[in-house]
């Protein structure tokens, strides 16, 4: 018990980390806040596609959609920052991180958006059509809301995936938080800083996934 | 477009890390299989557990899945890998990541099943019942078959997304496809193993996703 607190909980090494693990929270949400809005626009751009109704469009879309989730992000990732070089293209981690998560994000979101367009009822287009609205208008204020509404336990559930996925920079030596602790760890041979971190992102995604669980329950009544 | 095809597909280092990737490929598969298996078997007996709506046991099970669902894998797997062995346990990284991923596909599959038994309509459960089976026994025999059914898609999805993190295996230095990627592209300073490892991943995978896609408007038809 003695050896768990010492090498897991140890306060002291805890504080030691504090400044620098919050500093590496706070390129963690920087990251956030660029790769999920990113990933959502492209993800509603490819689901739009994958309902086209030109076959050529439709199928580029889903084999984008499929492709990119077939392939872990860790190793895109990777591809991107060791291997683009090769080719002449420099890139910096958080262009590699950018780059890497926007087509693996993209691919999620996608699926999502697609489920929630599926289900909203044809008469609610051709209602909207109806009344004069254009194709645009009706997509922007008919199907759109109803969509996302549809699907709103996915799209939060993608976003915490998201946050969950960016400790992967710390593989590009990205200084985000996981990349902090682990440094301080390294330094003192303890525990403690990686639990500080786990801490962490407990408090930024617990509440998320609370918040999920409660919506799923209420669609199922 | 030389360059492109001699940094990036060339033959000679094609031809000799091939195998390694290969070998690779083969740690990533049985490790999948493992920890599909495992994690599923895990996380469905733990929504059975819950099912007797035992306050004190179905709030660890709810912790347990909380917890494991909002950490980001790898920041567990570096936990574990770096951890345990102050505390005098050493595992090897393959087993580091088996038990970190099984888990975690624990947790959400616990979720996912659960769902499933509480969307299992109580009319099952009253004609089980009557007809004399004990609890366990609907439970085993009645609800649980149909629970995993309805949610068969979430759940291949979600074994996919899981199985698939098996790349961050590389980072603590498991010879799985990635890991073998990596060192090969470091020893031949050429980007060709990168690309060996992305096809490699797409040749398991793809196939899983299509077919996860396939399950999913299969269930969509039949009205679920």
């Amino acid at each position: 018990m003695e050896a768990i607190l010492q090498q897991f909980f140890n306060l002291e090494i805890m504080a030691k980390a504090l400044p620098l693990v919050l500093k590496g929270l706070g390129v963690t949400l920087m990251i956030c806040a660029v790769v999920i809005p990113l990933g959502a626009m492209g993800g509603l751009f490819a689901a739009l596609a994958s309902v086209s109704r030109n076959p050529a469009i439709r199928w580029a879309a889903i084999g984008f959609v499929d492709l990119f989730r077939a392939i872990p992000p860790l190793v895109l990732l990777i591809f991107i920052y060791a291997g683009l070089p090769f080719a002449g293209v420099q890139v910096s981690p958080f262009a590699a991180v950018t780059i890497g998560f926007f087509l693996n994000n993209s691919a999620y979101f996608a699926e999502v958006f697609r489920a929630g367009i599926l289900s909203v009822p044809r008469g609610q287009t051709e209602a909207a059509r109806s009344t004069g609205l254009s194709q645009g208008q009706t997509l922007f204020w008919v199907t759109l809301p109803q969509a996302v509404r549809n699907v709103l336990p996915d799209l939060l559930s993608n976003v915490v995936e998201v946050v969950k996925l960016t400790s992967l920079a710390s593989v590009v030596s990205l200084g985000e938080m996981l990349h902090a602790a682990g440094l301080v760890r390294s330094l003192t041979y303890n525990a403690s800083p990686l639990v500080l971190a786990a801490g962490l992102y407990l408090v930024l995604l617990w509440p998320l996934i609370r918040m999920i669980s409660r919506f799923e329950r209420k669609i199922d009544s | 477009m030389e360059v492109f095809l001699d940094q990036f597909l060339n033959p000679a280092v094609l031809a000799k890390y091939a195998p390694l990737v290969l070998k690779g490929a083969g740690v990533t598969v049985v490790l999948s299989a493992l920890i599909v298996l495992a994690g599923i078997v895990l996380g469905a007996g733990l929504a059975c557990v819950r099912a007797y709506r035992i306050r004190a046991l179905s709030f660890l099970i709810v912790i347990f899945a909380d917890v494991l669902r909002a950490l980001p894998p790898l920041v567990l797997i570096l936990l574990v890998y770096f951890g345990l062995p102050n505390l005098g346990i050493v595992l090897s990284s393959f087993a580091v990541l088996f038990l970190v991923l099984t888990l975690v596909l624990a947790a959400f599959a616990e979720e996912i099943v659960w769902a499933g038994i509480t969307a299992t309509p109580k009319g099952q459960w009253e004609a089980a019942r009557s007809t004399g089976l004990g609890f366990t026994q609907a439970l085993v025999f009645v609800v649980l078959p149909q629970a995993v059914r309805m949610v068969i898609p979430p759940l291949t999805n979600r074994a996919i997304a899981i199985t698939k993190m098996t790349a961050l295996g590389m980072v603590i230095g498991v010879p799985d496809i990635l890991g073998q990627a990596t060192t090969a592209q470091s020893f031949s300073a050429n980007a060709t193993p990168l690309t060996l490892a992305a096809l490699a991943y797409v040749a398991i995978f793809l196939p899983l996703v299509i077919a996860s896609r396939w399950l999913e408007q299969r269930f969509a038809q039949k009205g679920h």
